[in-house]
């Protein structure tokens, strides 16, 4: 016998109808043109150039550190080109107060955040002091484990309600990211307590290899902030405009007390999921790169500010060269730190050191003062 | 006969078994377009169809239950967990479901599943990628843990956990991956879980370590030798459940007995090692078994993990402790 479809209730039809829903947002097209005048968040010229500058900054970053790695200078490293708008733009929306929860490829929101860039290397390197936290900075160290910030972003975003704090936490995670319990509890969490959080899904298409289609069957990631009973936002990560506009409506809803916001960033990543072997040929094709390419969120930003007149060579070039002159400088600080010791990892395990802890101590300063 | 790493090994096992049962399944995150992310799996999707040779969503305790619910399904499935340090993720799949299937059915229904994951020190990973964690699932009863040292033993010990009909977890040290070559048979062969192998004959000293350890044990005994030593080293192999027979028969041969483990000292495999020992053979022993381990600190940022790890150095100290007693 033939299924009897209810007259009342078509939950086919309530999917598609919620899914329709999740449409893009977008200001600035690929041309560098406003498409959306509303949604336009109006930046000041200086706040435009401002913006420029850290994504200019952080692409030159991004190509510098991919080729200390290979010279063996660094050790672990995501690049993050492609991602600039999805990372600074919403980033740009924050105040100091907000605490950040990143995931490994976060690093240039950290930095911008006032994570000082020879830390940014002595984490790559795998040194302790990478990571150990200027006084009044509110991050923690970018995460390894997938999604295992976004319940912890429930947590620091409960504990400014609780403090009357007017700050939000953010966090940032991947389209693989998406498919964790953490995702979905820490967004259910947050909904639950209406805590001032946001949770950015950078969607860059690929999970290491596996494409986003294969990571869920739903048509957006934006829309599981339906089940969680938060606003959700598809947003093009690419257009920095549009970024901001939506990560800066979230942290007013955040701070008002509305609760909590999920985004989805479009973007992608143009170089390989880390420097450690990752092969993206496996998995994509050049056509699908070039594609993306069109796209840029450097591109398009420099065409709509030049035409402002708000950017030139000159301006670009100055960037680049203080981005240059900058991570020198923060190498050679790197180099400088103290060679790491089992016996630093040890001091640093507890607070209260217990016997065994004490006894291997011994053990190790004798060892590594020789 | 082929030359063959321990990554290749591990393929080649994995290839076999898709052949050799219909039922057995392959998924995990990248292991199948991609092969991987060490290229475990290479090729194996290509060969055996997306139905057997799957990628999942990005999520450690869905690919648990999926095993779970697919071994329900007469399946026998063979997930992999990407690196070893994201299984606390998936505890609750492992331990709080999967070793307790049979048990809380009465013994009635089986969860054939084996896990294969990497881990280990010593190739300079992030966070979480490289701890020793065995002791999480030794300490669980209802499973098995298998920590091969080589390209062979790693075939044979792979096909033996894929046919067990009780849940393995088995451990592939990074640093092993691809250290080295070895003859290893085309066919299909099996080594029986829970026998050790005496990878070096000795007669004063019995060695006994698993996983990266072995080779260090085997260069540590090559030192010892030079100063008049005779180190037997025993490779565990498998770590739950202990060869037992094979413990006591070496240590009432030689009277002297050392333990090594990649995993801090706190984290107690060898300490069971030590502690099945003296119940055996204590009247056997002219000193304390003593053991060489890791310090007690999480596992240490990638620039300190040379000076962390216990090398062959380490062992020879303490193997002097032990023979000079």
């Amino acid at each position: 016998m033939a299924a009897k479809k209810s007259q009342q209730f078509d939950p086919v039809e309530t999917l598609n109808a919620i899914e329709e829903k999740f449409e893009m947002v977008q200001v600035l097209n690929e041309e560098g043109v406003i498409v959306n005048e509303e949604a336009d968040p109006k930046l000041s010229d200086e706040e435009l150039q401002e913006l420029m500058s850290r994504m200019v900054y952080t692409r030159i970053l991004d190509q510098r550190s991919i080729s200390l790695n290979r010279q063996g200078r660094l050790g672990f490293y995501a690049p993050t080109a492609g991602q600039e708008a999805s990372q600074l733009a919403s980033h740009f929306a924050l105040e100091k107060d907000d605490f950040i929860l990143p995931g490994y490829r976060d690093v240039p929101q950290l930095i911008w955040h006032g994570w000082p860039l020879h830390q940014a290397f002595l984490f790559s390197r795998g040194h302790f002091m990478g990571n150990q936290m200027p006084e009044g900075l509110n991050i923690l160290p970018p995460q390894i484990i997938i999604g295992a910030q976004y319940i912890q972003a429930a947590g620091v975003a409960l504990g400014m309600q609780k403090r009357k704090k007017e700050s939000v936490a953010i966090t940032y995670t991947g389209d693989g990211g998406s498919s964790q319990g953490d995702f979905y509890e820490g967004i259910n969490f947050a909904g639950a307590f209406r805590a001032p959080a946001i949770f950015i899904v950078q969607n860059n298409q690929y999970a290491i290899s596996t494409p986003r289609e294969l990571q869920t069957s739903a048509k957006t990631i934006a829309q599981k902030a339906v089940a969680a009973g938060i606003p959700g936002v598809l947003v093009d990560g690419m257009d920095p405009l549009a970024v901001y506009a939506v990560t800066r409506d979230a942290r007013e809803r955040a701070v008002k007390g509305d609760g909590p916001t999920l985004i989805e960033t479009l973007c992608y990543r143009y170089g390989p999921h880390t420097m450690a072997g990752d092969d993206p040929t496996r998995y994509r094709t050049s056509d699908i790169d070039s594609e993306w390419e069109k796209k840029d969120p450097l591109v398009r930003f420099r065409k709509y500010l030049e035409a402002k007149g708000l950017w030139n060579e000159e301006k670009e070039n100055e960037v680049i060269e203080r981005a240059k002159d900058e991570i020198k400088t923060a190498i050679k600080k790197a180099d400088s730190a103290p060679k790491q010791t089992v016996t630093n990892l040890l001091e640093i395990m507890y607070e209260d050191v217990p016997f065994n802890v004490q006894e291997q101590l011994e053990i190790y300063k004798a060892k590594e003062s020789k | 006969m082929a030359q063959m790493t321990m990554v290749q090994a591990i393929t080649d096992a994995l290839r076999l078994e898709l052949q050799n049962d219909e039922n057995v399944l392959i998924f995990g995150e990248d292991v199948g377009n991609n092969g991987g992310v060490f290229r475990a799996t290479e090729g194996l999707q290509k060969e055996f169809g997306e139905d057997r040779v799957f990628d999942t969503p990005l999520a450690e305790s869905g690919i648990g239950g999926l095993a779970i619910g697919l071994a329900l399904q007469g399946f026998r499935p063979v997930p992999e967990i990407q690196f070893f340090g994201f299984v606390y993720e998936v505890m609750d799949s492992i331990s709080g479901q999967l070793a307790r299937m049979r048990f809380r059915s009465g013994g009635s229904l089986n969860a054939p599943v084996t896990i294969r994951s990497p881990f280990g020190g010593g190739v300079h990973t992030p966070e979480m990628h490289a701890d020793s964690l065995e002791l999480l699932m030794t300490s669980q009863p209802g499973l098995k843990v298998v920590v091969p040292s080589t390209p062979y033993d790693a075939k044979g010990l792979l096909i033996s956990s894929i046919r067990d009909n009780d849940p393995v977890i088995f451990l592939e040290h990074l640093k092993l991956y691809r250290s080295g070559r070895q003859e290893v048979p085309e066919e299909s062969y099996t080594i029986p879980l829970g026998k050790a192998d005496i990878k070096r004959e000795g007669k004063d000293i019995s060695i006994i370590a698993y996983g990266a350890m072995v080779q260090e044990s085997l260069k540590a005994a090559e030192e010892l030798e030079k100063e008049g030593y005779s180190a037997e080293v025993i490779d565990l192999r498998t770590i739950q459940p202990l060869d037992i027979e094979t413990l006591v028969a070496s240590v009432e041969k030689t009277g002297r007995a050392m333990v090594v483990q990649e995993a801090q000292k706190q984290a107690g495999i060898a300490a069971n090692v030590v502690a099945e020992i003296m119940d055996r053979a204590i009247l056997s022993l002219e000193a304390p078994v003593l053991r060489v381990a890791a310090p007690d600190s999480i596992f240490p940022f990638s620039q300190a993990e040379q000076v962390w790890l216990p090398n062959s150095k380490d062992i020879v100290e303490t193997a002097k402790k032990v023979l000079t007693f």
